[in-house]
């Protein structure tokens, strides 16, 4: 092996080699092959039923497949579970939400796979949780239950949870649902501050315009890997477009990138090819 | 530690050693209860009848409803962790049905009532029914082929229990004559509780909350669903059939010796909730406590409140266990979240 090839691997934070799934007896995902670089905010995107979710789920170790997965550099199947959940954290979307813990206890739960069994928290773990919880500014009500919590606080709870694991990867499923506009923007910052600090982001959007924040986008259709390619590249744009049927296009504001619905086909004029 | 966690466990505190205090005196308030009323206790001294009413009847009588209401408590935390369901029961996998069968089976071959029956066989008939309730989950379990999909778990409980019901009252049928043995089983009663079963129960209890609560972080992490539990590193496969191993055994050695005592398991937890949030480590120990003081004082009114008769107690934990399953649903129904 090259000292470049060892680089290009090293570079990368989970890769997948012809990954098959299925959910029940559908097949669902078709030979994906990716990889997701090390450091960067990858946002999977697509239209619905494209397989993302699952193929997030796969990623994490979570359903089963055919194929390969490797996360920073080892075979998923390798590592032994605690392992792999210090090494990885997910956050999913509509699981069920701990109605009688309280907000603590469950950013409290993200530390697990850092406790020993048996063993009572301890004074980093209870560092990690507060951290996690002001960073998503959900420590005011930590004392309370999530069931005395509306949608957006629970989900910020549960990212609470998700970021206090203090993973090397992060995967998240749909972490904007419920949040309103301030704390999508907060979520936003905080995942920048995670890649800044070298951490792996990978998150399943549909707000498109979030995800055109990332640096790489992974664009689905029908179970398989459309294109991948950064955020900024105009063949990137092409693939989004495509997938979905040419009913929303991209421009450039402030100089963020931005879809928009296609309401009106004279509104395509100018805009599939924005002026940076 | 933060100051509201501190708050919570302030609270729990408080709810463990009141339902203790609360034991004691219903503890106090079972021995004085009885046919023969309070004087067995002021004879107690001179009189060695009165003695032997108390220290053979009541004592261990009294003891055993809050044993084998804290096995119950402790069997409705535990099933209502595992299955994230605030309406589980202890008697979910068909423990209950397995052991009316159990019992049942045994009485026609034994031939004997479980209220005048000789020690042996006595142990034979708690036996059957701890072998039926046990052998019913182990049934379910093989219809459900394992602990990996929750829904087709209880499902599989539902059918096992109503297929073994079905058995039961099949031999029942064919055997009218054990029809007034199986009552005060099937009513659940505390009647033939001895030092004996008290023991037994005892032991199971340790080791069960012991148990419980050395997995209780498992039901933590379930709670916030099955894939983020998995994702958080959990041994998922492996500790739910420990967790249902506990179960089976706390839920069957209870009706084992006490009968079929309806909603002591399904409210106990319910109780503990509406009072602290907690984790489950602490939410297993208080609902066994909460469990115990539930069936104590159940038995106590169950002996008092046609004294000198008395109720079947699973008649009047069903009754008080309905009431309060209606005002839970009402409650719930009010605040438009639904059961």
């Amino acid at each position: 092996m090259t000292s470049i090839q060892k680089n290009a691997i090293n570079s990368i934070a989970v890769s997948a080699s012809n990954v098959c799934a299925s959910l029940g007896n559908v097949n669902v995902l078709h030979g994906i092959s990716l990889q997701l670089l090390l450091g960067r905010w990858t946002s999977i995107v697509g239209p619905n039923g494209a397989g993302k979710s699952t193929l997030l789920k796969v990623l994490a170790g979570l359903l089963p497949y055919r194929g390969e997965v490797a996360l920073l550099g080892n075979p998923v199947t390798s590592l032994k579970a605690k392992e792999r959940a210090r090494q990885l954290s997910w956050l999913g979307q509509n699981e069920a939400s701990a109605d009688d813990l309280t907000a603590y206890d469950v950013t409290m739960l993200g530390r697990l796979p850092h406790q020993r069994w048996l063993a009572p928290p301890s004074a980093q773990d209870h560092a990690a949780v507060e951290q996690a919880l002001r960073t998503t500014h959900a420590w005011d009500w930590r004392g309370r239950t999530l069931g005395q919590l509306s949608g957006g606080e629970r989900q910020r709870v549960l990212l609470a949870r998700a970021l206090a694991v203090e993973a090397e990867v992060l995967l998240m499923d749909e972490p904007l649902a419920n949040l309103d506009p301030p704390h999508q923007t907060d979520w936003l910052l905080t995942v920048k501050a995670l890649v800044a600090r070298g951490k792996t982001v990978v998150s399943v959007l549909h707000e498109i315009s979030f995800a055109l924040h990332a640096d790489q986008l992974v664009v689905m259709d029908k179970g398989r890997v459309a294109h991948q390619g950064a955020t900024s590249e105009a063949a990137t744009h092409q693939a989004l477009v495509k997938v979905f049927d040419q009913r929303i296009f991209i421009c450039a504001v402030q100089g963020h990138w931005v879809a928009l619905p296609l309401v009106n086909a004279t509104e395509l004029d100018g805009a599939t090819a924005p002026k940076k | 530690m933060t100051l509201h966690t501190t708050d919570q466990q302030r609270k729990a505190w408080l709810l463990a050693i009141g339902l203790l205090l609360v034991s004691a005196l219903l503890l106090f308030l079972g021995v004085a209860v009885g046919s023969t009323g309070f004087e067995s206790v002021l004879n107690m001294q001179r009189d060695p009848q009165a003695l032997q009413i108390i220290g053979e009847i009541r004592l261990p009588r009294t003891a055993g409803a809050w044993l084998a209401g804290a096995l119950l408590g402790l069997g409705g935390a535990v099933a209502q962790g595992l299955f994230r369901n605030p309406l589980a029961d202890p008697y979910l996998l068909g423990s209950a049905s397995g052991a009316v069968l159990g019992e049942t089976i045994a009485i026609v071959l034994l031939g004997v009532s479980p209220v005048a029956a000789h020690w042996l066989t006595r142990i034979g008939l708690t036996s059957a029914a701890f072998v039926g309730a046990v052998a019913a989950v182990m049934l379910t379990l093989l219809l459900a082929k394992g602990v990996q999909h929750t829904l087709r778990l209880l499902l599989a409980g539902v059918v096992v229990g109503v297929v073994l019901g079905a058995v039961s009252s099949l031999i029942l049928l064919l055997h009218p004559d054990i029809m007034q043995a199986m009552q005060s089983f099937m009513l659940g009663s505390t009647a033939f509780v001895d030092w004996a079963a008290c023991a037994v129960m005892v032991s199971v209890l340790v080791a069960s909350v012991v148990a419980a609560w050395m997995m209780s972080h498992v039901l933590d992490g379930l709670a916030l669903g099955e894939s983020t539990a998995q994702s958080l590193g959990l041994n998922l496969p492996q500790m739910r059939m420990a967790l249902i191993a506990v179960l089976a055994l706390a839920t069957g050695t209870a009706v084992a010796q006490t009968g079929l005592i309806a909603f002591v398991g399904l409210a106990a937890p319910h109780l503990v909730r509406s009072v602290v949030k907690t984790t489950h480590g602490r939410l297993i120990v208080l609902s066994s406590l909460m469990g115990a003081v539930l069936l104590m004082a159940a038995d106590i009114l169950a002996r008092w409140l046609i004294a000198p008769q008395e109720l079947p107690v699973g008649v009047l934990t069903a009754v008080l266990g309905g009431g309060y399953l209606l005002w839970l649903m009402h409650r719930h129904s009010g605040r438009g979240s639904g059961l």
